[in-house]
């Protein structure tokens, strides 16, 4: 190797090896170039064409993976009935954040773009969305679309975005499990207090069998399944401005308490306290957990003979909520084929669209007048979730991905000392939370 | 010799014979632009595309991490050193910088030792050596995402079957969590980080044992050395310029960890396991901010440039003694 060298072979080897260095280091900047420019171009607020325009573009599409099922149905069905013609990438679900903020910066983005709706106040203020208030007013059902999306994407009083699949998290709970355990499978629990009696019961059938199940190292699981139990007992977790946490409140720490027992007494299934969110949802189609908060998503998904029965997310003594959540989308600012895209969310949003794709496929529908359709009354189970997006919340704030589902961000630090570590830090926390959603 | 020539000759009247050694000097002079020119055009992708894409890059890394710079929003302007400062006052810095030099010491022993170890095993042409060689090296053509999803699906305690398996055969009670505290998610995550590079490094010390004259062995083996005395003073020795490619590939490459990290622990749990590296990612791509995250990269270059300088000076003067 380097016997033969010599010192200016050795010379040679520091800067080859330098180099490499630098190549590495410099890696981050191959990712964001940009001059300032999020004027929003493509859309046209004022334009009020409420169908647009169907003329045989191709447009493209992204998403991210844990909504690709719902993304893919409506993009098959489009392509299928239109002459424009949608390619979807699908984009899994951690990277998606950097993927956009990638091609923002390179003004490389799709036509059109879904996003978690939590992430959507970002990009609406870095102006990555057209206008498109005018053609969504002119919908004819436009009050009746899922108002947490479109308030999620309403920006100094302009709207960026319409919701695209709604995700919504609710109580899974194994029936069969249920009647072995002696408890009513119709009578689901109402209160954080019968969520545990029920889940402890269930858990003492023992023989693999476990109480309930939560993702114990995943940011977006906690928000998504423990908030909707704060906001049912009427209590918020942030203020309005999105600038404040108030997740040290005495009804976020009985909240906490419960989910701690739950850990002591060994009520959940083991991999809890590791689950960082890739798989929590595969937990309970495996039969062997009582009853857990899923998303709403997975229903259609979920094992034919699995008999599962599905409730809201109570508080600590009763009330219900939910955290609406899923995919908003909206037309990129960038995008040169505004109208067709716009062509595309129209129809999305349409009767036929919601009830024969969407219901169809067992999810929720984005328009509230359509709650009621011909699949969710033949599944009482829907309707149960539908009814329930207009008792639940989407969280707003500016800077809630690096607060929230930043795997190293103070949230998920609040989390783990509340449940598993040391709950006396919680104030402390608090404030760390509030710290980074003004940082 | 030319200034003589000149001399001779009349200033105003040149001779047929000087125009003849100048039209000669003149063609040495042409051949040697035109290999001038040659050398250039070789040289000219090589040099456009360091400059295209590395050259420039750094310059804007460097640009950044003065300025404030959104992902979203780009350039907005000199705020230095508002980044640096930033950079270092996070909470995550300091522990981050502890853990990658921990890791890196950690990794840097065992597989060094391990690679040594293997290296010296299937050194000699015996029955079956090249069928261990192959067995070794195997793991090091698997790309380290690859590697570290394999490995995330074996540990996972809902989906991986590892802890299962040890479970049946009564080696453990309760299923094993790989990743579950930060002793444990380094200790696994070093177990993958040799399992997959042991080979490479064993590779690289094999071509450096096999590099050593058989006569020198056989002298001291003639001289009643024994085993462990061949070792000390001749095998390691004569081994050293390997051993140093290795340590410096093995340090540098530990310091910039960041995919098995990514992947398996997500600098988790409880921040336990962020390196450096991980830092500059989450800077970017979680904060949104690449202006800090410009700056803390342009931070571990210049510690790995000082690093690397000092293993080379300290590796050329153990050369020289």
């Amino acid at each position: 190797m380097g016997s033969t060298a010599g010192p200016l072979g050795h010379t040679r080897r520091l800067v080859t090896g330098a180099v490499a260095l630098l190549a590495a280091a410099s890696l981050v900047t191959a990712c964001g170039s940009g001059e300032d420019d999020s004027g929003g171009a493509g859309g046209g607020g004022g334009a009020a064409d409420a169908t647009g325009t169907d003329d045989g573009a191709k447009l493209t599409m992204w998403t991210r993976a844990a909504t690709r099922p719902q993304s893919e149905a409506l993009v098959k069905a489009y392509n299928a009935s239109h002459k424009n013609e949608i390619e979807l990438t699908v984009i899994p679900t951690d990277d998606y954040q950097a993927k956009v903020g990638a091609a923002a910066g390179s003004k490389d983005l799709p036509d059109l773009f879904a996003s978690d709706v939590v992430f959507v106040p970002n990009y609406t203020s870095s102006g990555l969305f057209a206008d498109i208030t005018g053609r969504v007013d002119a919908l004819p059902f436009a009050d009746k679309l899922a108002q947490s999306h479109i308030k999620a994407g309403t920006y100094e009083h302009k709207k960026y975005v319409v919701p695209h699949t709604l995700d919504l998290s609710v109580l899974f709970y194994n029936k069969a499990l249920y009647k072995q355990a002696k408890l009513d499978p119709e009578k689901p629990p109402t209160s954080l207090s019968e969520w545990d009696q029920q889940a402890r019961a269930v858990d003492a059938l023992g023989n693999g069998v476990n109480g309930t199940f939560f993702g114990g190292n995943c940011g977006g699981c906690g928000v998504f399944t423990w908030w909707p139990s704060i906001w049912a007992a009427g209590d918020e977790v942030l203020n309005k401005e999105g600038t404040e946490a108030e997740l040290s409140s005495d009804t976020a720490k009985k909240v906490y308490d419960t989910y701690r027992g739950w850990v002591d007494d060994d009520i959940v299934a083991p991999g809890a306290r590791d689950e960082t969110g890739t798989t929590w949802t595969g937990v309970f189609p495996k039969g062997k957990v009582g009853v857990m908060p899923m998303p709403s998503t997975t229903l259609g998904l979920m094992p034919k003979d699995l008999d599962l029965g599905v409730a809201p997310i109570p508080g600590p003594d009763g009330g219900r909520s939910t955290f609406v959540g899923g995919d908003a989308i909206g037309i990129s600012a960038t995008s040169k084929a505004a109208d067709q895209a716009w062509n595309f969310l129209a129809w999305s949003l349409g009767d036929k669209a919601q009830v024969d794709v969407v219901a169809a496929n067992k999810d929720v529908v984005a328009r509230t007048d359509l709650a009621s359709n011909k699949y969710s009354d033949a599944d009482p189970r829907l309707v149960t979730i539908n009814e329930l997006v207009t008792d639940g919340h989407t969280p707003y704030a500016l800077k809630f991905g690096q607060t929230f589902n930043d795997p190293n961000g103070p949230w998920l630090t609040l989390m783990r000392n509340a449940v598993f570590g040391d709950e006396t830090k919680i104030e402390k926390d608090n404030e760390a939370v509030t710290a980074s959603l003004t940082d | 010799m030319q200034v003589k020539a000149a001399d001779r000759t009349a200033p105003t009247h040149r001779s047929p014979p000087e125009r003849r050694t100048r039209s000669r000097r003149r063609t040495p002079a042409r051949r040697w632009t035109s290999r001038k020119a040659q050398g250039l055009a070789y040289a000219a992708p090589t040099a456009v595309f360091v400059t295209v894409f590395f050259v420039l890059p750094l310059l804007l890394v460097g640009q950044m991490s003065l300025s404030d710079w959104p992902l979203l929003a780009g350039d907005r302007g000199v705020n230095a050193p508002k980044n640096y400062t930033d950079a270092a006052d996070s909470t995550l810095f300091w522990p981050a910088v502890r853990f990658t030099l921990l890791y890196t010491v950690i990794v840097t022993v065992v597989l060094l030792a391990l690679a040594l170890l293997l290296a010296l095993l299937v050194q000699e042409f015996r029955p079956g050596a090249g069928f261990f060689r192959t067995v070794y090296f195997l793991p090091s053509a698997l790309g380290l995402a690859s590697a570290s999803l394999l490995f995330w699906g074996l540990y996972s305690p809902t989906t991986g079957p590892l802890s299962s398996i040890l479970e049946s055969l009564g080696l453990v009670d309760d299923p094993v969590s790989f990743l579950g505290t930060s002793t444990s998610a380094l200790l696994s995550t070093v177990f993958l980080i040799v399992w997959k590079f042991a080979g490479f490094y064993m590779l690289i010390l094999l071509v450096g044992l096999q590099r050593i004259p058989h006569e020198v062995f056989e002298a001291a083996r003639m001289d009643g050395a024994s085993r462990g005395q061949i070792f000390r003073s001749i095998t390691l020795p004569l081994l050293r310029p390997s051993l140093a490619l290795c340590l410096l590939l093995c340090v540098t490459g530990s310091l910039l960890a960041f995919d098995q990290f990514f992947i398996l622990t997500k600098g988790g749990p409880d921040n336990s396991t962020v390196t450096v590296v991980q830092l500059i990612y989450r800077e970017a791509f979680q904060r949104l901010d690449l202006g800090t995250a410009a700056a803390l990269s342009i931070i571990v270059l210049a510690v790995l440039l000082l690093l690397n300088a000092l293993q080379f000076r300290g590796l050329r003067r153990a050369d020289e003694s």
